[in-house]
């Protein structure tokens, strides 16, 4: 489903290149649940904004269902993430104005998906993430753990081929973190396509897959035993 | 996105920050109020102006001699003026302030001696006794027609024929008194007396008459009997410098350009302000802008295009402005309605002039608020969301 091929990143500071990404290729299919390791400062999350559209890469190839994205603009990369992917973020990212289901609704609104439709669908993924009696609240009246959940659901609202993760419990506690990759474990057992960046070893465990990156290339691509 | 989803969220954020927004708005508030104002109050002064006119008669004719001193114009030439084809009526004024005295009172005011013609040619009438006869100017009889306000002021009523007054010193017998008529801009057309042309050129010391009001049977010849009074005048003088004929319609449009430019500057310095209001809105935008680059990152993650932020902003700074226009109108009416009774001018706010305040607000947000509105669009998301 997201195939990379040969592709780099380059920083142009001044008259120094700094290299992010170097010429890495990579495929991950649909269902898998993927951890990319690495230490602070080796790729790993140009190489998350670049598979989620964030960014793009200076070189290289970039397959999306089949389709080479690559030279999409940024209107066609935004209906990308819109369509495509639901970010999770380590610092939770939710509009602190907004309630809960407000939050988890902004995607839909951006889809264009009707006042109705939006909010049946935006209670729903909440109540699935075991917050139906939160819906209303913001998210200063929110436990870490709780917001991350809403985060999640705002990431799922749109039905997205992709979770993408980055490091999702560095802002918790490690009992909500727990509960929040229990959380990634249980929407990878219901088909879920997975992308968890993250530098603990112990949150990468959850994944079936662990590729590790090091100074902008792949040192590692393994399965993982079942936890 | 939808339109009316835009609205809201751009609702939305100008609410949750009520002191900063209802600030970011005074300017507009100020300017809108000001514009209405304004132009409320210099349509009602025109109006009243053009129906005060318009009620001395639009068949009438004014003619003003200027040149030197031989420029007079004789009783022949008066009889030729009379007799040019669509006149009606002439009548030679001469005019002058005069003191009027009766009893222990007195009071100053304007004087016209004129002939019986006056009447017809200045829609003048008397309530009470009769006007100028003739016989009055052949004979020098010191008689005088007053107006109400000269007779409220020296008797303290108003059916005071028989009654005598003294008109610079020599005494008049009063024989009418004049139809009430309202004050207009030149003054109180009820606070003036008027006696015969003969007996005027001697108390005033002039026998020059310089002014002649003319009637023309209908309104539609004005224009044909003005061309012809110039050039009889021009051929008489040899100089079309030395007098001015002029009509309602003329004396009309002068005012009414008068009162237009004069609207239209006022108006100009209020508009000024409504632009100081539009730069403190895009001031405030592009605060607005920095302080949430976090959560424009966050909305272009989720899938927000550039169109739907650009769109986001630029609806918040309308709206911000629109409402700011909106108070500004509110204002406006409270203004005029009170300006209006305390300078005594029948003001009233159209609602063409409502619909302009009302687009030029929201214009002035608009425009000012899209560099704030493509700054947010253009941003980096990654940038965005790394913005602490």
């Amino acid at each position: 489903m997201i195939r990379l091929e040969n592709l780099s990143k380059i920083y142009k500071m001044g008259d120094n290149k700094v290299v992010a990404l170097n010429n890495i290729s990579l495929s991950i299919n649909k269902g898998e649940f993927v951890a990319i390791m690495g230490p602070s400062g080796s790729g790993k999350s140009t190489l998350m904004n670049i598979i989620g559209c964030l960014d793009v890469a200076t070189e290289g190839k970039y397959y999306l269902d089949g389709r080479d994205i690559t030279s999409y603009n940024q209107n066609q990369l935004a209906e990308v993430r819109n369509k495509k992917f639901g970010f999770v973020f380590q610092g939770f990212n939710l509009l602190p104005k907004l309630t809960a289901l407000e939050n988890v609704e902004l995607p839909l609104i951006y889809a264009g998906v009707g006042a109705k439709k939006r909010r049946e669908e935006a209670i729903r993924t909440l109540e699935m993430m075991g917050l139906k009696e939160r819906i209303h609240h913001r998210p200063s009246e929110l436990s870490g753990g709780q917001q991350q959940r809403v985060a999640i659901a705002r990431a799922l609202v749109n039905h997205p081929s992709v979770i993408l993760a980055d490091e999702p419990t560095g802002n918790l506690d490690s009992k909500s973190g727990m509960e929040i990759m229990q959380i990634f474990k249980e929407l990878h057992s219901r088909g879920n396509t997975i992308i968890l960046i993250t530098h603990d070893i112990n949150v990468a465990r959850y994944a079936r897959r662990l590729i590790t990156i090091r100074d902008g290339q792949i040192v590692s691509d393994e399965e993982v035993e079942m936890q | 996105m939808k339109f009316t989803q835009a609205i809201k969220m751009a609702f939305s954020s100008i609410l949750s920050n009520k002191m900063r927004s209802f600030l970011t708005m005074l300017g507009v508030i100020i300017g809108v109020t000001a514009v209405i104002t304004l132009i409320a109050l210099g349509q009602g002064s025109t109006q009243r102006v053009s129906s005060q006119i318009e009620s001395l008669g639009t068949n009438l004719i004014i003619i003003n001699i200027t040149g030197g001193r031989n420029r007079s114009v004789t009783q022949e030439d008066l009889e030729r003026i009379k007799s040019m084809p669509g006149v009606s009526e002439i009548a030679p004024v001469l005019s002058g302030g005069v003191t009027v005295k009766a009893g222990n009172k007195n009071t100053n005011t304007s004087l016209e001696a004129t002939t019986p013609g006056y009447q017809e040619v200045r829609n003048t009438h008397v309530q009470l006794g009769r006007f100028l006869l003739q016989n009055d100017l052949d004979m020098r009889f010191r008689v005088a027609v007053i107006g109400v306000d000269v007779a409220d002021e020296l008797f303290g009523r108003r059916d005071v024929v028989g009654e005598k007054i003294s008109i610079n010193g020599v005494e008049f017998s009063i024989v009418g008194i004049l139809e009430e008529k309202g004050s207009s801009i030149a003054g109180s057309d009820d606070n003036r007396v008027i006696i015969p042309l003969t007996t005027g050129q001697r108390l005033l010391r002039n026998t020059e008459v310089r002014t002649f009001y003319l009637s023309t049977q209908s309104p539609d010849v004005v224009n044909q009997v003005v061309a012809e009074i110039q050039r009889f005048l021009t051929r008489k003088f040899n100089d079309e410098n030395s007098f001015r004929v002029f009509n309602q319609t003329q004396l009309l449009s002068t005012i009414n350009e008068a009162t237009t430019t004069l609207t239209m500057m006022l108006s100009g310095i209020a508009g000024i302000s409504l632009l100081v209001g539009g730069i403190g809105i895009m001031n405030i935008m592009l605060v607005s802008v920095t302080e949430r680059t976090r959560e424009i990152g966050i909305r272009k993650a989720i899938g927000a295009k550039r169109r739907d932020i650009l769109i986001q902003f630029l609806i918040e700074s309308a709206v911000l402005s629109g409402l700011g226009g909106v108070l500004g109108i509110m204002l406006g009416f409270v203004g005029v309605s009170f300006l209006s009774r305390i300078l005594n001018i029948p003001a009233a706010i159209s609602a063409e002039v409502v619909l302009l305040a009302t687009g030029f607000s929201v214009g002035v947000g608009v425009i000012f608020g899209l560099y704030p509105a493509s700054k947010a669009a253009s941003l980096n998301p990654i940038d965005a969301l790394r913005y602490e």
